[in-house]
């Protein structure tokens, strides 16, 4: 039996009171390509971070090849043969593939002799590892793929023989996926080892020769892959939770609210984000969207709310809605009876620097119960806000702390009474409870449902799968920007669902 | 309009593109290592002043050319301080270093000479002699009566500052440093994506800091150069917006060094036809307004900021603070 | 929560900004041979020990008052607008008109003109690069730089070969009409038998500045669009959200800023100069940067510190009387208020939210 090329032993790390990493240890064999998975979360890219020398781990030791390293920077790390691809890449974008190779690993202080070399070198890394590029391409004329590939070989001609890729294939079309992972078939019977982080079973599947399971900051499983199956995996991502058990009535669904055909969102890079979303939400019902973070939900909300243009047809209440944002921003979202709990309440929902009053406005500062003449009603505001503090149990219920000072839960209390109190038709929330405290949650959630119970539609995005299990009437799965179908609650499990998320279709609908 | 005039006025626009050139070349170190400096100016003036009052006191240029060079290179390692290390606004560091420039040099002139925040005239040793190359013809009649040819070696090859030479020089230089050598690599590299050259493994604070000190280094030559050679001593703020039109200049140039020097030669140009207005009017046959000419500058650089002739995209990493994230 | 309390953040970190800055200005004089405690007396002597030093101390303050609520109102948008001065410098033409074309029948009048015109001219010159941020991405760090030396030459321009009258060799307008000069405050005063040096500058303009001072608190605190500056110059993702169009603010903001830079005119220029003459801002738009950053964006911040400006700027005229200090101490002091207030804020304020932290801890 070898020994394992990469070992590590109790590897903890918090950031404030957030664990992030629990005592995690991992033995990977060289030559292997070893599958780490685990939902949004659960502490992979910290990991990761900690090998690449981002972070540093509070406790715990890390062995390359039998030998202890301390990792105190990228430096320490590429010396210690570890070559990292992260999601997002770090390219020089003007520079030329070579540049782009040779910056930071250069022989000398004149370029030429240096470019020279690493010409000879690609040209002979390119064969043992069939990763063809054109070393005088400027990088931000090639395509994705071949910008990974660029990634690659800058490991690759660092003398990396670990290489960690951060989920490689979510920037890439499923004909580049399949290319990327012949390559690193390539990388392993040359001898390397990959380290591959996804939420994708399927390439789990595919391609992996071992894989380790992580859950909320913890390694809870390292097992061979031959060994295992997806429904296994699947249930060691989601784990055994608590189903979360909410009261309610079944839903009494009515007239059609909202009607998506063909939603397509280009993101600033010119990445199709939305490949063609239809949906439809009706009066009295909550659609649950599941998935796995950077599928596309985030883009369908931001569009449903205005704050991006797509293409496609929308209709809320028989009426169109403009896609463009030309005519149309979250104000006239709103004035159509749009609600929205954004997925990020810091960034978006509030404003952090505003007090709670001057957030209760937020959006709706337009209205008339907000304003006298020409000045914003501020007694009217911090009244207001001061109810909706009692109702919603908002603690402190002091209108003069700056949104900055409320815990996550009270943040996010903040944002939902404000969108459910002004009795929106429609009401588009994403990650209602993303680090909210478990009292805070339950609260939310029957809010939620009493709005539904009023006759609202309300398009419930969440990574949590348990949430959407709570909460939904009907629950669609996105996966790469497309819905992969639709389930009902009551007849499937979390196991499908999972399955569905990863990107392997569920048993047929 | 003869011949001569035409020379001579590309001859003063070469010595009004001598500061402006090495000002630009520093604010390309600097912007192209992702640091905006506004602060071109400031450095340039306590060189100036710097420069003029140690040539005075010490009769020797050189020595003067050298604490120019060491109070630019403070102010500089103010601008790192605020922007690189504590990771504050660059632009407002650049204001404060004007400011403070224009405060310290007119209150220490006048302690040191008591001369209107001045120095004294200099003259002799305390200045860089004009060099006169072989055989250039120094005698305005002689000038007169000799070839074209002659005339353009006498009056524009020969007959400049060492500086000014020095300064031709520095745009290969500057060329060949940033696109044939590690350095430059990395420079380029970190002024557009600080990520990818810290995920390398090479410290961005480091290459940052290198660059705003190259910078303070050119422009205290430029300052230098403004008291001791284009002029005999230093003034109140005689570089005059010098630092900002270079600034202009630099965005003309696209942050390239072989442009620099053409946008630094047009501007230059356009300062020395505002001094002879009659010849312009001869030219072309309009009166021109000498404020349009100084104008000019700072015209067709909001123009090309605008986009409309060609698209001026400065480094993509210039002005953020890099603070490190996956 | 907080990491410090907030008197500390707009009190505390302002003072200790402006202790180190005059610390650093005191070394500057003993350098060069000064006592600071004799230039200090002379400037407080000078500025606030007669009712002309008052005069021109409020005559200075009302200067900086328009061009700090100018760079205050950009930046709540979280624009850097260095074009004060230009914009100032355009006001002062905008005033030059309009006292000089209208016959005005009184003062009053003739100010409510000059007002108008100062802010309209200012608005435009500022209008230019707000518009060509927002529409097409041009920094307008740079682009309102560019555009004060540009204002530099056009007033210029207009001085030398439009508006000056014929046979005068100084580049200046004609001196503006009688009916339209402003009453200084010796003429305010006097109706209530208070004696006021007549030659001190200070005019019925310091009232309108206060009244800008409240009428800007009254936008950005008050109404709806300022709401939105603050929300967009917070978040521009959640103005995004909130349906707050970002080319709309950006326009309004500079709009705004732009005409209060362009209104300080309707002091210098209309109450003081009584004609239009070169450089006419004197610098007051730059000195807006240095009150803003000190008054922390609030306008009783910037009113305050547009105070302190006023009293280092007549107190640095008397240091150059008396001690023969050149006037340009102030500049050094400026400077460096806007470095530690602007580029520095980080390094005084991250040991001083250390300290209150490890005191709250101790506490608890």
């Amino acid at each position: 039996m070898t020994d394992p090329v990469l070992e590590l032993t109790g590897i903890s790390k918090s950031f404030g009171p957030v664990q992030a990493n629990k005592d995690i240890s991992l033995r990977v064999m060289p030559g292997t390509i070893h599958g780490i998975i685990g939902e949004n979360g659960a502490g992979k890219s910290t990991l990761m971070s900690i090998l690449y020398g981002f972070y540093h781990a509070d406790s715990g030791t890390i062995r390359v090849k039998g030998r202890e390293v301390q990792i105190a920077d990228s430096q320490a790390a590429i010396a210690a043969g570890i070559g990292m691809v992260f999601q997002h890449f770090k390219l020089v974008e003007n520079f030329t593939v070579l540049e782009n190779i040779v910056l930071g690993a250069e022989d000398s202080a004149l370029l030429r002799p240096s470019l020279a070399r690493a010409r000879t070198e690609l040209r002979a890394l390119s064969d043992d590892y069939g990763l063809s590029v054109d070393p005088d391409a400027v990088v931000e004329d090639i395509g994705v793929g071949m910008q990974q590939r660029v990634e690659i070989l800058k490991a690759l001609y660092r003398r990396a023989e670990i290489l960690i890729l951060d989920e490689p294939t979510g920037v890439l079309t499923p004909a580049e996926a399949d290319q990327l992972f012949r390559i690193l078939d390539r990388l392993r019977a040359e001898g390397k080892t990959v380290i591959l982080i996804t939420h994708k079973l399927r390439e789990i599947m595919d391609i992996t020769d071992t894989v380790s399971v992580m859950r909320r900051g913890e390694m809870v499983a390292s097992v061979t892959t031959a060994d295992t199956s997806p429904e296994a995996l699947a249930e060691l991502m989601v784990g055994r939770k608590v189903l979360l058990h909410v009261d309610k009535a079944p839903a009494t669904p009515g007239a059609l609210v909202l009607e998506v055909e063909d939603l397509r969102v280009t993101d600033a890079k010119g990445v199709l984000r939305l490949k063609g979303v239809s949906l439809t939400v009706r009066a009295g019902e909550i659609l649950g969207i599941a998935g796995v973070a950077g599928n596309g939900q985030s883009e369908l909300l931001e569009v449903l709310g205005g704050m991006r243009a797509g293409t496609g047809r929308v209709r809320m209440d028989g009426q169109g809605i403009d896609l463009t944002g030309k005519h149309s921003d979250g104000r006239t979202r709103r004035a159509r009876g749009i609600g929205h709990v954004p997925e990020d309440r810091q960034r978006e929902g509030l404003i952090m620097e505003f007090f709670a009053w001057e957030n209760v406005a937020f959006g709706y500062h337009h209205a008339p119960a907000y304003n006298r003449g020409p000045l914003m009603d501020q007694a009217a505001l911090r009244s207001d806000t001061a109810a909706k503090m009692t109702r919603f149990d908002v603690r402190p219920s002091n209108p003069w702390l700056t949104a900055r000072n409320f815990s996550g839960g009270n943040q996010q209390k903040i944002v939902v009474a404000r969108e459910i109190e002004r009795n929106p038709r429609l009401l588009l929330v994403g990650q209602p409870t993303r680090g909210v405290d478990i009292g805070a949650i339950e609260f939310i959630h029957k809010q939620l449902i009493a709005l539904r119970d009023a006759g609202a539609a309300i398009l419930l995005v969440s990574v949590e799968l348990d949430e959407i299990m709570a909460l939904s009437d009907r629950i669609a799965v996105m996966f790469d920007g497309q819905i992969m179908g639709e389930r009902l609650p009551g007849q499937t499990t979390v196991q499908e669902l999972g399955l569905m998320m990863a990107g392997m279709a569920g048993k047929a609908a | 309009m003869d011949f001569l005039t035409f020379v001579q006025i590309l001859d003063a626009a070469l010595r009004f593109a001598t500061p402006l050139l090495l000002a630009c070349l520093a604010g390309l170190f600097s912007e192209r290592a992702g640091i905006f400096d506004i602060g071109l100016e400031g450095k340039m003036l306590v060189a100036a002043f710097l420069a003029a009052a140690v040539a005075a006191t010490s009769g020797s240029v050189w020595v003067g050319l050298l604490a120019g060079i060491a109070g630019s290179l403070v102010l500089a390692l103010v601008h790192g301080l605020a922007a690189i290390t504590f990771r504050g606004n660059q632009l407002i560091s650049g204001v404060a270093v004007n400011f403070f420039a224009s405060g310290i040099t007119v209150v220490v002139a006048q302690s040191w000479f008591a001369q209107g925040g001045g120095t004294p005239q200099l003259s002799g040793a305390a200045r860089f002699p004009p060099i006169i190359w072989p055989g250039a013809l120094t005698k305005i009649r002689e000038l007169r009566e000799a070839d074209p040819l002659t005339q353009i070696y006498s009056e524009l090859v020969s007959g400049h500052a060492v500086i000014v030479y020095a300064a031709l020089l520095l745009v290969p230089l500057s060329w060949w440093v940033l696109y044939r050598t590690r350095f430059g690599l990395r420079l380029r590299a970190v002024g557009e994506n600080p990520a990818a050259v810290d995920t390398a493994g090479i410290s961005v604070v480091r290459l940052r800091f290198a660059a705003v000190l190259i910078a303070g280094v050119l422009c205290g030559i430029a300052g230098a150069y403004l008291s001791t050679a284009l002029q005999a001593g230093f003034s109140k703020e005689m570089t005059a917006g010098r630092g900002y039109i270079a600034l202009a200049a630099l965005i003309f140039a696209k942050w390239r060094p072989w442009h620099a020097l053409w946008a630094c030669l047009l501007f230059g140009f356009l300062q020395a036809l505002a001094l002879r207005p009659d010849v312009l009017q001869d030219l072309i046959g309009v009166k021109v307004q000498g404020q349009l000419l100084d104008a000019l500058p700072y015209i067709l650089t909001v123009i090309i900021l605008a986009g409309f002739v060609g698209r001026a995209i400065p480094p993509r990493a210039g002005g953020e603070p890099y603070v490190k994230e996956r | 929560m907080d990491k410090m309390p907030k008197w500390a953040d707009v009190a505390l970190l302002p003072l200790i900004s402006l202790l180190l800055a005059g610390a650093i200005s005191a070394l500057v004089l003993l350098a060069t041979g000064q006592n600071p405690l004799t230039a200090l007396g002379v400037m407080i002597d000078g500025a606030l020990g007669s009712t002309r030093g008052w005069g021109y101390t409020l005559y200075y303050a009302t200067n900086f008052i328009f061009t700090g609520l100018a760079v205050s109102v950009a930046f709540h948008a979280r624009l850097f607008n260095i074009g004060g001065e230009g914009q100032a410098l355009l006001g002062g033409v905008g005033v030059a008109l309009a006292c000089l074309l209208i016959p005005w029948p009184h003062w009053t009048i003739a100010m409510l003109g000059a007002i108008a015109a100062s802010a309209l001219f200012g608005a435009a010159w500022a209008l230019i690069p707000a518009w060509l941020q927002a529409k097409r991405g041009s920094h307008i760090v740079i682009t309102t730089i560019m555009f004060n030396f540009i204002a530099g030459a056009l007033l210029n321009y207009l001085l030398v070969e439009r508006m000056k009258p014929a046979g005068i060799m100084e580049p200046a307008s004609a001196n503006f009409p009688p009916a339209t000069h402003l009453p200084n405050f010796a003429d305010m005063l006097a109706p209530f038998g208070i004696p006021f040096s007549p030659q001190a500058p200070a005019n019925v303009a310091f009232l309108l500045a206060l009244l800008a001072a409240f009428l800007v608190w009254v936008l950005i605190w008050r109404t709806r669009l300022g709401y939105e500056i603050r929300a967009f110059g917070f978040s521009e993702t959640g103005a995004r959200y909130a349906g707050i169009s970002g080319t709309r603010i950006i326009l309004i903001a500079m709009v705004i800023s732009g005409a209060l830079a362009g209104m300080m005119s309707v002091n210098n220029v209309m109450g003081e100069a009584e004609r239009l003459v070169l450089n006419s801002a004197e610098g007051a738009g730059f000195i807006g940067i240095a009150v803003a950053l000190m008054g922390r964006n609030h306008p009783v911040g910037v009113v305050l510190a547009a105070l302190l400006f006023g009293f280092l700027y007549q107190g640095g005229a008397q240091l150059s009387f008396q001690l023969q200090i050149p006037t340009e101490m102030v500049t050094i002091i400026q400077a460096l208020v806007i470095l530690f207030t602007g580029a520095l804020d980080q390094m005084i304020r991250a040991p001083l939210e250390r300290a209150f932290q490890s005191r709250r801890k101790a506490r608890a």
